[in-house]
């Protein structure tokens, strides 16, 4: 039986790691790589990296960050952020990524998921997917560009469509929850899950031990991402770990 | 020397910087000659069975790749590259293996005998059981968690060459073996520290090798 995978998230901008992450061990808290081999020593399942550089230089360093990620973690990681095209893909795939992850560019052009999971196949290919509640319609709906745009596609129906386009993943982060630290989004989790045949990994709003659990044994979520909670050390992965255990979680 | 076969259907970078953290001299190369040279192959591979084949054949390196290790040349094939040691893969269409290994590929059913149906590709942490724990593979390692991506899974022939298995709707080998050929369903290079000390048994398996052979000549 697989386990449920516990994921820490790392902001990336002109290749620092930023989003005041407070680690006494750490020399240098804003290294990806030095906080990544953290994370892995903590018992971390995966990482991802968030690339937020806004220039074109920063994109560029995000290579050079990643190949250097991939030279020291021995567990797998995902990049996302601003990835548009193949050939994106392909430079972040080779410099060592084991995924890469769609958000904006997968709505704007569905056929990229098409195009990255043929040539590189599903399993490298995760589709974000930003979800925020809507009373009229009562129903999720899907927004692009960081949250900053509502779409008119409803969430489940497009879970069910990057999954046919060839999506190996789906991250799916609940706006409505996201920074809230109450919990993560189960009624949203769970409509996924049941949506869809990949593996649902379940973001925004992580807060207390028990937000974990909730969201593997009641929602059916795969893995779970985190941020804040980790890196200002509220929580260590170690101790959401023994928690699950405890509470019949499958953890590694 | 390990010699990492370069056939552009690998993460060959990731597997050669956990060998530069083994400290092992290794070389990336599709060289027939290069090939013969290394002290032991290593095998990587992500993608189609077919492709793989395909591309192997037509660079001649099923051949090279056979007659090398029928010579005791120690290989080690991980993920589609162990896939690739054995007989037959139903991947797009039935494709011939490198059939260094007896056994065929399948596809995982995606439902259990009871209709239930469950996540393809297998990909995430599994537990690994070893079904052979002196094997040289696992050797001095205590069973735990290797980290998978596959949707197809080897059916061996044969009991004696599955070292080590994992539980998904059914036994997956995940460590399999046979004299010096070798192969892990998983990514030991991203299987955090039970990986890393897999990989390491095989480089120090491929060192110990050469010195007997030397010692013999």
């Amino acid at each position: 039986m697989l386990t449920k995978r516990l994921v820490p998230c790392l902001d990336v901008k002109e290749g620092r790691v930023v989003k005041g992450v407070q680690f006494v061990e750490l020399k240098d808290a804003g290294d990806p790589v030095e906080l990544a081999d953290y994370y892995d020593r903590e018992g971390a399942d995966e990482l991802v990296f968030l690339d937020i550089s806004a220039s074109h230089e920063g994109r560029k360093t995000m290579v050079d960050v990643v190949r250097e990620v991939a030279g020291k973690l021995a567990i797998p990681f995902t990049v996302g952020g601003g990835i548009n095209s193949v050939d994106d893909m392909r430079q972040i795939l080779r410099a060592g990524a084991d995924k890469v992850s769609l958000n904006t560019a997968a709505v704007k052009n569905s056929g990229l998921i098409a195009e990255g999971a043929d040539f590189f196949g599903s399993q490298c290919i995760v589709v974000a997917i930003d979800a925020k509640w809507d009373d009229q319609l009562q129903s999720w709906r899907v927004y692009t560009h960081g949250g900053r745009n509502e779409t008119d596609l409803e969430v489940t129906d497009w879970a069910k469509e990057v999954v046919r386009k060839g999506a190996g993943e789906i991250l799916l982060t609940s706006m409505d929850q996201d920074g809230a630290k109450t919990g993560y989004d189960l009624a949203l989790t769970r409509a996924v899950n049941e949506a869809v045949t990949v593996p649902v990994i379940a973001s925004g709003g992580a807060g207390s031990l028990q937000d974990f659990s909730d969201v593997f044994l009641e929602a059916g979520a795969d893995a779970t991402l985190a941020a804040s909670v980790f890196h200002y050390k509220e929580t260590a992965v170690s101790e959401v770990k023994d928690e699950l255990r405890k509470q019949g979680v499958n953890v590694r | 020397m390990i010699a990492v076969v370069d056939y552009g259907m690998g993460n060959l970078y990731s597997v050669s910087k956990a060998l530069e953290r083994l400290e092992a001299p290794y070389i990336i190369t599709e060289e027939s000659h290069t090939l013969a040279s290394a002290d032991g192959l290593i095998l990587p591979g992500v993608g189609s069975f077919k492709d793989a084949m395909a591309i192997l054949r037509e660079k001649n390196l099923d051949a090279t790749l056979k007659q090398l290790v029928e010579g005791g040349k120690p290989l080690l094939g991980i993920c589609l590259g162990m896939q690739l040691l054995f007989s037959e893969s139903e991947e797009n269409g039935v494709t011939q293996g490198l059939q260094l290994l007896p056994g065929k590929v399948r596809h995982f059913p995606g439902k259990t005998r009871a209709g239930i149906q469950y996540k393809v590709p297998h990909m995430g942490w599994n537990y690994l059981q070893y079904r052979q724990p002196t094997h040289v593979i696992v050797e001095g390692t205590d069973e735990g968690h290797a980290y998978f991506v596959h949707s197809y899974v080897v059916h061996a022939d044969t009991a004696e060459v599955v070292v080590a298995t994992a539980d998904y709707d059914g036994d997956v080998p995940a460590v399999v073996g046979r004299n010096h050929i070798f192969g892990t369903q998983f990514h030991p290079e991203k299987s955090s520290t039970l990986g890393m000390q897999m990989l390491s048994n095989y480089v120090t398996y491929v060192k110990e090798r050469q010195v007997q052979t030397s010692d013999s000549l």
